[in-house]
């Protein structure tokens, strides 16, 4: 991992160079306004957790950060590049996404793994393809991130011949190996039978550890509290409470936030 | 076995058969590999045909999908034999015109040409919705996933919806390209030396028509025979990655 670049570990937002800023974003689907103006930043190695109920617009915010939804207004910086929209939210250049998408390693509820490639085909795969690493290198890389997630002896295994856990954590190297600024985490242990969430989120743990940047969805309470920096807890597409987790999880200073806590408890 | 072959009167019928004259067993062969020649082609073009329709369809703006729907509702309600005929003289009277409009004569229309043209027309109304239906197959996920990793839509087209789609054209394109085979029969009637075509003329100059057309059914099954073969092969390789519904593991 030395081609890693060297990351500052940041205990809070505040300090640190600025991994990715959020300002105003705002999604509506139709008549439906999903996102009311969310602003966020996140600096190398925060790992801001965002909670909610089912509905709030989690992924949304996630999934408008890469562009796979077009946001409808707002702004985002990726590495201090401002993502160029025009003013309904579509991006004015493709290419432009698609640079920013290889700085984002974003990780599926549903794992998403390449179905017709195996776990060091689905590793390699952007880095190769899309970024241009020669293929040995990747796949000496991809070596050692399967090996990193506990996946060394299932390289040539195909995604349909593994436990959900199994895929996850695959899923996680493949988004290692583009050596993303941010991860973008969408409830990744949601789908998984609950004998299988601690594997993964022991991954996740070390990541966080590593001095990782994270946007973590997650409805693992615990979990948010011991890893995050920041806690944002989002309401109607609406941030009505963040802080640092001790703060939002112990004192939460609205009515709906300590409702949701008791419901999620 | 010779006294056998005797008795049954075959030893004319395998005098008919033979690849040397005055045996007319080459004439056969040569009508199959037009036949085959044809069908690859007629395939082929209508693979290209029905990608671009099935992204078309599924992507196209209202105009292009009105077109396109237009295209395959026609190709799939007439009969073959009449859209052979139709795009095989509109096709020819179009390239006369325009030859004679830029000052050259009449053209001599290459056959294999024309019925790879004609065939691919309508092979790719099919394969336009075989694709379709296995595109939209494909878990949006996986489509998702490497968008979300920055390919460009080409790319992601070429490596990741083509091949994961595979699994759900195969047995679809199979039938399409037996369906291929035995159309090219149906250039019998625009004259082009096709194995059917080549066969009634063996049986009608030798009055032999039980032999012949025996002899060319038993091509056109073991063609069929010899594809079932390399589809399998295919299929098995474009399932890769799948769980056998079988026996739960190759
Ligand atoms: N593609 C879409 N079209 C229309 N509505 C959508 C779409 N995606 C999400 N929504 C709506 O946006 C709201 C927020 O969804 P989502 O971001 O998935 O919530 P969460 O992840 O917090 O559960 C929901 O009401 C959902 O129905
Ligand atoms: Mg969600």
């Amino acid at each position: 991992m030395n081609s890693s670049p060297a990351r500052e570990t940041a205990s809070g937002t505040g300090a640190g160079t600025e991994a990715i800023r959020i300002e105003g974003l705002r999604k509506c689907f139709g008549e439906l306004e999903v996102l009311r103006g969310v602003s966020l930043t996140a600096h190398k190695g925060d790992v801001v957790a965002i909670i909610g109920g089912s509905g709030s617009g989690k992924s949304t915010l996630l999934r408008c950060v890469n562009f796979l939804e077009t946001p409808s207004g707002g702004r985002i910086v990726i590495n201090g590049e401002d993502i160029k929209m025009r003013a309904d939210g579509t991006p004015t250049h493709r290419k432009q996404i698609e640079k920013a998408r290889t700085r984002l390693g974003m990780v599926f509820q549903s794992f998403n793994l390449w179905t017709h490639r195996t776990l060091l085909e689905n590793v390699i795969e952007v880095p190769v393809h899309v970024l241009g690493v020669p293929r040995a290198e990747a796949i000496e890389r991809a070596r050692t991130l399967l090996a990193r997630v506990g996946l060394s002896e299932k390289a040539d295994t195909y995604p349909a011949f593994l436990s959900g856990g199994q895929q996850q954590r695959a899923a996680i190297a493949r988004a290692l190996a583009i050596e993303p600024s941010v991860m973008l985490f969408d409830e990744p242990t949601s789908a998984l039978d609950p004998e299988l969430v601690g594997e993964v989120l022991s991954v996740i743990r070390d990541l966080a550890a590593e001095g990782r940047t994270m946007l973590l969805v997650t409805h693992e309470m615990k979990f948010a509290r011991e890893v995050a920096s920041h806690v944002i807890y989002l309401h109607n597409g609406i941030i009505e409470e963040e802080g640092p987790p001790e703060a939002v999880f112990s004192a939460p200073k609205s009515e709906r936030l300590k409702q949701f806590l008791q419901t999620v408890a | 076995m010779s006294h056998l072959v005797e008795t049954l009167g075959l030893a004319s019928s395998l005098q008919l058969l033979s690849l040397s004259p005055p045996g007319w067993g080459a004439n056969l062969l040569r009508g199959l590999v037009n036949s085959l020649q044809i069908a690859f082609g007629a395939f082929g073009f209508g693979l290209v045909i029905g990608l671009f329709g099935a992204y078309g369809k599924l992507y196209g703006g209202p105009v292009v999908r009105d077109l396109l729907a237009v295209y395959t509702t026609v190709i799939r309600a007439v009969p073959e034999l009449v859209l052979i005929l139709i795009l095989y003289y509109i096709g020819t009277d179009l390239i006369n015109q325009m030859a004679a409009a830029l000052g050259y004569g009449r053209v001599e229309i290459n056959g294999v040409v024309a019925g790879i043209w004609v065939l691919g027309i309508v092979q790719g109304a099919y394969a336009t919705e075989i694709l379709r239906g296995a595109i939209l197959a494909v878990p949006p996920g996986q489509i998702e996933a490497a968008r979300a990793y920055g390919m460009p839509p080409f790319m992601l087209m070429r490596r990741v919806t083509i091949p994961a789609m595979m699994s759900f054209a195969i047995p679809g394109l199979a039938n399409l390209w037996l369906i291929a085979t035995k159309d090219t029969a149906l250039l019998a009637v625009v004259g082009f030396n096709e194995l059917t075509l080549e066969t009634k003329q063996a049986a009608g100059s030798t009055r032999a028509y039980f032999t012949f057309f025996l002899a060319a059914g038993a091509i056109y099954l073991a063609v069929t025979l010899i594809s079932g073969v390399a589809f399998k092969r295919i299929e098995r390789w474009a399932r890769k990655g799948q769980p056998s519904l079988r026996s739960g593991g190759a």
